[in-house]
């Protein structure tokens, strides 16, 4: 094999491609999440509309947010993988077992792969819902500031007033809290960085990453339909 | 003290196994391996075939005394071999279940005992230094940092028992091989092989069907040697810089 693929094939370069696009997509949120806080606005959905039309229309943006589709595929169909390539390096299994860990949680740490595919679920769903939708001209389109823009914000305030999508994206954004409580302290060790100066800065960054930002994204479908 | 043990009975490694139940009357300062001795005398006095389960030092320095007790490799206890538990740890009238260390790339040969040689195949894959070592040199004549010495005498003391390998949900071996890889390439001695080492040890690693490591870090908490998963760190940065830098090829 050619050093490269037995690289990328071998248990550590397998995890190194999952760290390095959990990582980015670890980015990728806090992008989404800046602009998607303009839905909070009180401006009857202008910035956010105008927002979406930038995002949409920049080539540059395009072109990113095409990685970040690429990524995330990768991520998820190489998580799936090795979950299932680890799950059968035992066929045999306990009568009794107790998983003690050690600076993280658990639970996560155990259902990763679990955790990923309700957020791969929610994905689907949400770009079903939004994306797709906007792509497919299934919008209205209005005037601000004299650029044609599509009317996501109306599609979000409809979407965000059915009780079911509500509750799902609230569960979703939990399941993602949990991914990356596991996720993001991982992603260091997994790169070889663990060290007494850092660790405890990164393991408490990512607590706070990993509970502010789903909480952040979760309370705006509660916002949608508890407020406005 | 009356204890119910359950214990994994299989013939060998082809044949299943199921959990036998035996009661045994025990000592509170007997360790637990003392305590499966006062079961096998129970066992063959009855002419039943005794229980087998590896041992040799009983002090803790050997790794052979394998089994997973109450879903702990190595029981309960923090830091502590199984011929180091002591009965004291346990109730009266207590169920213990007794089962062996599972892993594909450990099969069972028989009850308790399981086959770590994949072990041996990864520390004859690099886990050693080639050099002709001559007189016995003296003391202190190659200069090294104590922190150095004292993070790769932390490594060093992993007794390859195999209960990270036990203890982890993907049957990874990665503590282990950090271990073994860690001690070695932080000391000017096995500072020259390195690269080749850190390859060629996990490339082994791999070969024999361990999963890979998902920073679980059960391994650390069950090791009896409290062997750190810092070492699990070294070893990738190791591994991407091996790759990337030296001349060499993997063989696999
Ligand atoms: C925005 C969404 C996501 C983010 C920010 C994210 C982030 C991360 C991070 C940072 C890691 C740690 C990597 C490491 O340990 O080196 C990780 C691991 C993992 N992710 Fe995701 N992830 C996301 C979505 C998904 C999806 C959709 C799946 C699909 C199944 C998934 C499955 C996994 C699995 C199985 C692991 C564990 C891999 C292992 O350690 O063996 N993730 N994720
Ligand atoms: S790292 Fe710990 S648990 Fe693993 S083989 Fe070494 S001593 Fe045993
Ligand atoms: S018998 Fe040697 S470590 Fe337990």
């Amino acid at each position: 094999m050619n050093w490269f693929t037995r690289f990328l094939t071998s248990s550590i370069g397998k995890k190194l491609i999952m760290s390095l696009t959990g990582l980015f997509l670890c980015l990728f949120l806090i992008v989404h999440l800046a602009g998607n806080l303009q839905l909070l606005l009180d401006d009857g959905g202008n910035a956010f509309n105008l927002y979406a039309y930038t995002m949409t229309h920049n080539p540059l943006i395009k072109a990113v947010s095409y990685g970040t589709y690429f990524f995330i595929i990768l991520h998820a169909i190489q998580g799936i993988v090795l979950a299932l390539q680890n799950r059968k390096a035992r066929n045999s299994k306990y009568a009794v077992k107790v998983t003690r860990t050690t600076g993280t949680s658990s639970f996560a740490a155990r259902q990763m792969a679990l955790l990923g595919s309700l957020i791969l679920i929610f994905l689907g769903i949400h770009m079903g819902d939004f994306w797709w939708k906007m792509k497919s001209n299934q919008t209205n389109t209005l005037t601000i500031e004299g650029i044609e823009v599509q009317d996501l914000y109306e599609k979000v305030a409809a979407s965000f007033s059915v009780e079911w999508i509500v509750a799902f994206y609230v569960v979703a954004m939990i399941g993602l809290c949990f991914h990356l409580l596991h996720g993001f302290q991982s992603a260091f060790q997994t790169l070889g960085l663990n060290h007494k100066k850092y660790t405890p800065f990164i393991q408490l960054l990512g607590k706070g990453f990993a509970i502010l930002v789903p909480t952040l994204f979760a309370l705006i479908p509660l916002y949608f339909y508890f407020v406005k | 003290m009356k204890l119910n043990l359950k214990v994994w009975r299989q013939k060998g490694a082809e044949t299943g196994g199921k959990f036998e139940t035996y009661t045994v009357e025990a000592n509170e300062h007997m360790s637990f391996l003392e305590m499966l001795d006062v079961l096998n005398e129970q066992l063959i006095a009855e002419q039943k075939e005794p229980v087998s389960f590896e041992h040799d030092c009983r002090e803790g320095i050997c790794g052979t005394c394998s089994m997973v007790i109450n879903g702990h490799p190595h029981g309960p206890m923090k830091g502590t071999t199984t011929c180091q538990l002591h009965m004291r740890h346990f109730n009266d009238g207590e169920t213990i279940t007794i089962e062996p260390f599972r892993a594909n790339a450990f099969p069972v040969i028989k009850d308790l005992v399981v086959d770590r040689s994949a072990f041996d195949r990864i520390i004859q894959a690099g886990g050693y230094i080639s050099v002709n070592t001559g007189q016995a040199q003296d003391g202190n004549s190659i200069p090294i940092e104590k922190e150095l010495a004292s993070e790769a005498f932390d490594a060093a003391t992993c007794i390859g028992c195999g209960a990270c390998v036990a203890a982890c949900p993907n049957a990874s071996a990665m503590l282990f091989t950090s271990a073994k890889i860690s001690h070695l390439n932080m000391l000017p001695q096995g500072e020259v092989e390195a690269a080749q080492r850190v390859l060629n040890m996990v490339d082994q690693m791999d070969a024999e069907g361990f999963g890979a490591c998902s920073n679980v870090t059960a391994c650390e908490a069950e090791c009896p040697k409290d062997i750190s998963v810092k070492n699990i760190a070294r070893v990738n940065r190791e591994y991407f810089a091996a790759t990337l830098a030296s001349e060499r090829v993997s063989k696999k």
